[in-house]
């Protein structure tokens, strides 16, 4: 493990996904994400319309149909956070479990959200793999983020390898000086040394970071740098991208009136 | 994988739209202010400087020390970026941090991005810097008020940061209030201690090797502010708690009554002051859930600094 390559989760292609313009994609995505949580609870047949649009998304991209639904049970630990809904919302019983009532409506409203975070967690990922960051950032300037705010985030994805490795680093030369046992909650003293220590590399990569930023800097000044980073001319909508975000439109529409027609 | 994520970020769906679109708005507002405070502070600096030590923020959360059990103390960030940079430019570096880890780890939702920000980067630089220098000032100068200041400031950071997350998942109806606020207020009182002693681990290290680098967070601009936001906060905080235990449907509120005894015992946390995060002589589970917050956050606050009085009088009598 000598150097980190942090998943620049992006996946090269060619696809009609990979070719479509940035910013047709963040707000495809968005608007994708706003139609899934604007349903009400239960619309089962819209978020099964809405999770065959994202295998769509999927499969169009050509890194497999089941690329993102692979990927995508990052969201349910925080399930967690919803898992009281079952036996905290009133309605009628659907099971009992000691004093606790299980009641319908309650897990209806708790596998809802659950549904609608994976089908929205599977649209990010793909936008996240089939989009280069830098096409990413571009686009979010194009879409009024604050020209500073991007470069900003530009800078910092930019660096955040090369700090990762320097706390990569730091972190070996502690195992390296810790004598690391079989049992690894045994390294070291007390939990509040092995904390004071951690907090030690982080101080440590606070200077790094600063010296860094000095650095930097003074390089750019060297090349020019007046406090506002330059671009090249960026594409144009095509033709196809506009098809393509009408398209996505109306199925979402059409998916959002399943959702309220057949709401139970 | 070494890069784990933060306990806060919150995913799609888990919000409803009326609030996460409430919270992208107060996003925009904050992020506008600190780009124009943060210009005046740093110059053409600007861009390099923060862009590096929002890549810093990211990789220093990496950084972890085992606790027990399998778990881990990590850093959050929030706290320490303000007490170093000011709180504005901390909103800017926290705000990278996030946005990124949203858009290319899917770690936190994008529709609710406004809050996650909100919730990681922008009340825990708030309340981090607020406490820190409430403290100093209380305290004086000296490496002991520095630290003492550091770790209530970082705690305090984490438990706003997720009493909010709590508030925000309570008014979107997927967890009820009386059982997110007392179950989230109770984890992170222990991911807080991991967030201070990094924090204070930190801050001793640069108070040793540049104490100059510590006074860049003192001179920045909008103290008065972020003194004003600070006691917006908590004031807003105490409200929000209050009126949503008052309003929703009696029917559920008498649900959770019935369950949150059970949760707690479900929860069962070893490190809990109160059992239950309950105080025995208030019968709403609600109400004494939030008093049994507050006391215990002022007790913290309190242990704290007498710590550093104590200490400091000792080093000038000898």
């Amino acid at each position: 493990m000598l150097h980190i390559d942090l998943a620049d989760h992006y996946q090269r292609g060619t696809s009609p996904i990979h070719r479509l313009d940035p910013r047709v994609k963040i707000v495809g995505t968005l608007l994708f994400i706003l139609a899934a949580t604007l349903l009400p609870p239960g619309s089962w047949a819209a978020l099964a319309v809405l999770f065959l649009g994202s295998l769509g998304v999927a499969w169009q991209s050509r890194l497999g149909v089941t690329y993102a639904l692979k990927r995508s049970f990052v969201v349910l630990p925080f399930a967690l956070a919803a898992v009281t809904l079952p036996f905290t919302v009133p309605g009628a019983t659907l099971a009992q479990v000691g004093a606790f009532v299980i009641s319908v409506e309650g897990t209806v409203r708790f596998l809802s959200v659950l549904v609608k975070s994976w089908v929205s967690v599977q649209v990010a990922l793909l936008l996240a793999v089939t989009t280069a960051f830098p096409d990413l950032l571009w686009a979010l300037r194009e879409l009024r983020v604050p020209r500073p705010l991007v470069s900003i985030i530009s800078f910092m994805y930019r660096y955040m390898f090369v700090l990762a490795d320097e706390a990569l680093r730091l972190q070996r030369a502690r195992a390296a000086r810790s004598a690391q046992g079989q049992d690894p909650r045994r390294t070291g003293g007390s939990v509040l040394w092995r904390g004071r220590v951690a907090g030690g590399l982080v101080g440590n990569l606070t200077l790094r970071a600063f010296e860094r930023s000095e650095r930097i800097y003074n390089a750019m000044l060297a090349r020019g740098f007046r406090g506002e980073l330059k671009t090249l001319t960026p594409p144009t909508l095509t033709q196809f991208d506009r098809y393509a975000l009408a398209g996505w439109v109306t199925f979402l529409a059409m998916a959002s009136l399943i959702g309220f027609v057949f709401a139970r | 994988m070494l890069f784990k994520p933060v306990q806060l970020h919150i995913p799609d769906g888990f919000l409803s739209t009326p609030v996460s679109i409430i919270g992208w708005v107060l996003l925009v507002v904050t992020v506008a202010v600190a780009l124009r405070q943060t210009r005046g502070q740093l110059g053409e600096r600007q861009i390099p400087l923060m862009g590096v030590l929002a890549a810093f923020i990211f990789a220093a959360q990496a950084i972890n020390f085992p606790v027990a059990g399998g778990t881990s103390g990590h850093l959050l960030g929030g706290a320490l970026a303000a007490i170093i940079m000011g709180p504005w430019a901390a909103v800017l570096i926290m705000t990278s941090v996030v946005a990124i880890q949203g858009l290319i780890f899917q770690d936190g939702g994008l529709l609710v991005m406004g809050w996650n920000i909100l919730n990681m980067g922008v009340l825990t630089a708030f309340t981090g810097y607020f406490v820190y220098q409430l403290m100093r000032r209380l305290l004086g100068e000296g490496r002991n008020s520095l630290l003492a200041a550091g770790a209530v400031g970082a705690w305090l950071s984490v438990m706003v940061g997720a009493l909010a997350t709590a508030i925000q998942l309570g008014v979107s109806g997927t967890s009820p209030l009386g059982v997110a606020l007392p179950a989230m207020a109770g984890v992170h009182a222990l991911i807080g201690l991991g967030e201070a002693v990094i924090t204070v681990g930190a801050l001793t290290f640069l108070y040793a090797a540049r104490r100059d680098l510590l006074s860049i967070g003192e001179t920045a601009p909008g103290k008065a502010s972020a003194s004003w936001v600070g006691v917006g906060l908590g004031i807003a905080l105490v409200v929000a708690a209050f009126s949503f235990a008052a309003s929703p449907d009696p029917d559920g509120l008498e649900r959770v009554a019935e369950d949150t005894g059970f949760l707690g015992r479900a929860l069962e946390p070893v490190y809990n002051l109160f059992p239950d995060y309950t105080l025995p002589f208030i019968s709403d589970p609600l109400v004494s859930g939030i008093l049994a917050v507050i006391l215990g956050t002022l007790i913290v606050f309190g242990a704290a600094f007498l710590l550093a009085r104590v200490q400091g009088s000792r080093k000038a009598g000898a």
